[in-house]
């Protein structure tokens, strides 16, 4: 008992002097899964973030918009891979995490439940999606768990570029014809509201908050990560002549912070629950590709156990 | 058809072959039996893409007819494309897909191994440039043809009917088009004569190597790519494909 008593002690002693958790440390057990669930649901997320966009690469519109766009989603895919084996040196593999998602055990990032219906969704996503992602990413770059903070920084660079392909396809569209327009601020007006619910639920709502803030797994709250996205991103919005779709934004001179109207948390809610426009196609898409691939994996090890065994 | 003319056909082959087959690759996005098949995949798709970027640009300014890499990819009906057919085929089942990949593979590498030496610089830097990629693919693809061929019973079953299938077009890569006579006439590219013997002689060692029959082929009737003379499949493609581009023709991207 006073051994774990130390061993514990020892753990917060090293967070308190800012020491990064690596995976041959003791960790506490909640520490360990709080760890498993965040980086899992991240990886998930990369996962299933492969097909709102996957959806449009066939009818991108030029061929640089598709080489771009295609190598956007391999980045997700690497991204996942990348994620996935951090999460392994916590002690889970990979198979047992995917089937937890595949059984509805794990979630991923509800934006990924909405339905990309034009190709000014790409430019959204880039823009907002990955945006908001940077943000949240930025702040786990520097959070205590060694090689989650070192996949982050990774990350976070090929997100950086994501997020400016985005903001070029909407900039691009928004010189164009009227139509384009339209087509832009029509993404953006989908996009915004889901991307503000990205940081997860407003600061007294948010279940896990505290213990990943004690073990400064997250460095920031869901509020204050939203604000910085906010603030940094309405000024793009009007560089490009986007109109946010929030009647109720405004700057607030005395604070230097744009003042926003209330998030719609029943959506939130239900969207994680299940009932958004995209939940059941998404899961069938990814329990399928896994599902059809299941003989290319066995053949992998019946050939590896003749050969290399 | 002059020498111009026929230049500009030959890139089109390769470029519309380049462009339909990572076209179909770009399909598996997501959607592969392991992650790292869904990197490998695009990252096929991408050099394709590449590809035929480069070569339909220079089609475009052989021409002189003020058509760019988009205007050729988006703005030709089905009969202006010269891709080979196999590379419109639906991507089917992973073995099927590895198959065109792995069968189609083999045909670039001996093809841009010949242009390595084409009189024509461009022709010439685009092989050298291309053949690197292709070389990867094959061996991407043949490793799998392997694993799956000397794997399970059901993997083995699946890639011999794959080849066997895919043994239906195999013919139609060699069919000698009019541009690539002229082009050999005229010295601008080497003799192409071995190209079907060098092939057959890769894919078979990969075949025996995994444990599986050569495929016989047998495809009088399945040929024409080269000429524009499509399946059906190409149609559909191109309908997604061309989409936005057809539907909002004056916007720009």
């Amino acid at each position: 008992m006073s051994e774990t008593i130390s061993k514990e002690q020892a753990f917060d002693q090293k967070l308190a002097n800012g020491q990064v958790i690596e995976p041959k440390d003791w960790m506490p057990e909640r520490y360990r899964n709080q760890l498993i669930r965040m980086m899992s649901q991240h990886a998930h997320s990369e996962v299933v973030g492969m097909l709102p966009e996957g959806n449009w690469i066939t009818r991108a519109p030029s061929l640089e918009r598709k080489l771009v766009l295609l190598a956007k989603v391999q980045d997700e895919a690497g991204h996942a891979l990348y994620i996935y084996s951090a999460t392994e040196t916590l002690g889970v593999d990979r198979k047992e995490l995917i089937d937890q998602l595949h059984e509805g055990k794990a979630k991923y990032s509800s934006i990924f439940n909405y339905p990309t219906l034009t190709w000014a969704d790409m430019g959204a996503i880039g823009w907002l999606v990955d945006g908001a992602a940077i943000v949240n990413q930025t702040a786990l770059a520097k959070c205590s768990y060694g090689p989650y903070s070192r996949a982050m920084i990774r990350i976070c660079k090929e997100e950086n570029f994501h997020n400016k392909q985005g903001y070029q396809i909407l900039a691009r569209m928004m010189q164009g014809t009227e139509v384009q327009k339209k087509m832009a601020q029509d993404a953006v007006n989908r996009w915004w509201w889901p991307s503000l619910m990205m940081f997860g639920p407003t600061d007294k709502d948010s279940p896990n908050s505290a213990d990943l803030m004690k073990w400064k797994v997250k460095l920031h709250s869901n509020d204050d990560l939203r604000q910085r996205f906010i603030d940094r991103t309405v000024p793009q919005a009007d560089a490009i002549g986007i109109k946010i779709p929030d009647p109720e934004l405004k700057y607030n001179e005395k604070t230097r912070h744009y003042e926003f109207g209330q998030i719609n948390w029943d959506e939130f809610y239900s969207v994680i629950r299940g009932n958004g426009p995209c939940n059941h196609e998404r899961m069938k898409a990814r329990t399928k590709a896994h599902k059809d691939g299941k003989w290319v994996r066995e053949a992998v090890e019946a050939y590896a156990a003749k050969h290399f065994n | 058809m002059t020498k111009q003319e026929a230049l500009v056909d030959f890139c089109l082959q390769i470029g519309d072959t380049s462009l339909i087959h990572g076209q179909r690759l770009a399909e598996w996005c997501g959607h592969a039996p392991i992650l790292e098949e869904d990197i490998a995949l695009t990252n096929i798709s991408l050099d394709l893409i590449g590809q035929a970027r480069m070569i339909l640009t220079y089609a475009g300014q052989t021409e002189n007819k003020h058509r760019d890499e988009d205007k050729l990819s988006f703005h030709r009906d089905a009969w202006d494309f010269r891709n080979v057919l196999i590379a419109e085929l639906p991507n089917g089942d992973f073995a099927f897909t590895m198959g065109k990949i792995f069968l189609l593979g083999f045909y670039m590498k001996n093809l841009f191994t010949v242009l390595s030496n084409s009189k024509d610089p461009s022709l010439k830097a685009f092989a050298e440039k291309s053949l690197k990629e292709v070389i990867y693919h094959c061996r991407h693809a043949a490793d799998w043809v392997i694993r799956l061929g000397d794997g399970t019973i059901e993997s083995k079953e699946r890639m011999q009917k794959a080849l066997n299938e895919l043994a239906l077009y195999t013919d139609d890569l060699f069919e000698v088009s009019e541009s690539e006579k002229i082009l050999v006439q005229e010295k601008l590219i080497p003799s192409l004569a071995d190209l079907k013997t060098n092939w057959s002689h890769d894919i078979a060692a990969v075949i025996t190597q995994a444990t599986l029959k050569l495929p016989q082929a047998n495809n009088a009737l399945r040929l024409g790519g080269k000429a524009g003379l499509h399946t059906e499949h190409l149609g559909h493609i191109l309908s997604d494909m061309q989409f936005l581009q057809r539907a909002y023709p004056d916007a720009k991207w």
